[in-house]
C-alpha cells in the first residue's frame, strides 16, 4: 500500500496535479507540518497547531488537491534540520506568499529580511511595512505568519525587550532565540 | 469556495478498500495500474466536484470504470464457464481462486459482487456506483452469486 501511495504522489507531481504537497518534520520542539505548492513553501505548522485544521485550511484556501508527498519537501526538511543544529543561518527556499496579502504580507516580507541572531521591534516592522503607527497590526501580521521559522517572526520583540507573543508558544520563541544566541542559555 | 476535504483524506479512508475491490475485479496484477488510474482521475476531477457528500461512492464509480477499461484494453470477454478453471490455474495463490471466478463474470455481475462483498456496499450504493436502479443492482448481484455457486459446486 505504501509503495502504491508513493507512486501515486510521484505521478501526481509529474502530471502537475500536486497543488499542495505536505510532510511532517521532526524538530527539537516537536513535529512540524510543511506544505509546498509548485511555486514554493506555502505553510509551516508549528507543533502546537492542529495539522488536520492546517490541511483543511490549505484545501479551502489553496486547492483541495492536498497530498502527503514527503519527497517534495526534502530540501525544506534538510534546511530546517541544519537550522536546528545551528549550522544554517539563512534559508534558501522558494516561498509562496499566497496565504497573506496587503499590509500583513509587507510586514512578513520585512520579517524575512531580519538577519540571523538579530531582533527587531513590532514598531520597527510596522515602519518597514509603511505605517509606523500600525504597531498592533504589525503584531497581528506576526501572529498570522504562514511561514514561521523560515520567515523568522520569533526575531520580533516588544520595545524594551519584552518577548511579545508567538504562535508556537513562548517557550519555543525563547528556545529559538537561545539557539540563535540572542538569549543566554 | 469549495468545502472539499484535503484529497489525502480520501486516500487515508478509502485507498486500501479501493485496492481490495480492484483486486477482486481485475486480479492482483492489474489492480495496481487500475488503482493508480483511479486516483489520478479522481485527483484530476476533484477540485471541480460539486458535491462532496458521497466521496466514497464517487471513488468506487471511478474504480469500477477503470476495471472495465482494463478488461476492454486486454480484449478480455467474459470467459466461458468451461475455461474458468484454466484461468485459475495460472494464479498460484489459492485464496485468489474465488476472485478469478468473480473476474470471469459478466461486467455488471462482477462489479455488483465485488462492491457487495469486497467493499461491503449496500444495494443502493452499488446501484449508484453502477448507474442503475437498486432492483437492477440486486438482480446483478443475485445472478452473479448464482453463477459462482454453480461453478464452485
Amino acid at each position: 500500500m505504501k509503495d502504491s501511495l508513493q507512486r501515486l504522489a510521484a505521478r501526481a507531481a509529474e502530471e502537475g496535479l500536486l497543488d499542495v504537497a505536505y510532510a511532517t518534520a521532526d524538530s527539537p520542539f516537536g513535529l512540524l507540518l510543511l506544505a509546498t505548492t509548485p511555486r514554493g513553501l506555502v505553510r509551516v505548522g508549528l507543533p502546537n497547531q492542529d495539522p488536520e485544521q492546517l490541511l483543511e485550511d490549505l484545501a479551502r484556501r489553496v486547492s483541495p488537491r492536498v497530498l502527503e508527498a514527503p519527497a517534495e519537501l526534502d530540501e525544506a526538511r534538510r534546511e530546517l534540520d541544519r537550522y536546528f543544529e545551528g549550522e544554517l543561518e539563512h534559508f534558501d527556499l522558494p516561498l509562496d506568499w499566497q496565504l497573506s496579502d496587503g499590509f500583513q504580507r509587507r510586514v512578513q516580507r520585512a520579517i524575512a529580511r531580519i538577519p540571523y541572531g538579530k531582533t527587531r521591534t513590532y514598531t520597527e516592522m510596522a515602519a518597514k511595512a509603511g505605517n509606523e503607527r500600525a504597531v498592533r497590526a504589525a503584531g497581528t501580521a506576526c501572529g498570522r505568519n504562514p511561514l514561521p521559522l523560515v520567515v523568522p517572526c520569533h526575531r520580533v520583540l516588544r520595545r524594551g525587550g519584552g518577548l511579545g507573543g508567538y504562535g508556537g508558544g513562548l517557550p519555543m520563541k525563547e528556545g529559538l532565540l537561545r539557539l540563535e544566541g540572542v538569549l543566554d542559555d | 469556495m469549495s468545502t472539499l476535504p484535503p484529497f489525502q483524506t480520501l486516500l487515508d479512508e478509502h485507498a486500501s478498500e479501493v485496492l481490495g475491490v480492484l483486486r477482486g475485479a481485475v486480479g492482483r496484477d492489474g489492480a495496481e495500474d487500475c488503482f493508480q488510474e483511479t486516483f489520478l482521475s479522481a485527483l484530476r476531477a476533484y477540485p471541480k466536484l460539486k458535491d462532496g457528500r458521497n466521496l466514497r461512492g464517487w471513488l468506487f464509480t471511478i474504480a469500477h470504470r477503470k476495471a472495465i477499461d482494463h478488461h476492454r484494453a486486454r480484449g478480455r470477454r467474459p470467459v466461458p464457464v468451461a475455461e474458468v478453471e484454466e484461468v485459475a490455474v495460472t494464479d498460484p495463490e489459492p485464496d485468489d481462486e474465488i476472485w478469478q471466478l468473480v473476474a470471469a463474470l459478466p461486467p455488471k455481475q462482477r462489479a455488483a459482487v465485488t462492491l457487495r462483498y469486497a467493499s461491503d456496499l449496500p444495494h443502493n450504493e452499488i446501484a449508484a456506483a453502477l448507474g442503475c436502479s437498486p432492483e437492477a443492482a440486486r438482480r446483478s448481484l443475485h445472478e452473479g452469486i448464482k453463477r459462482l455457486r454453480k461453478e464452485l459446486a
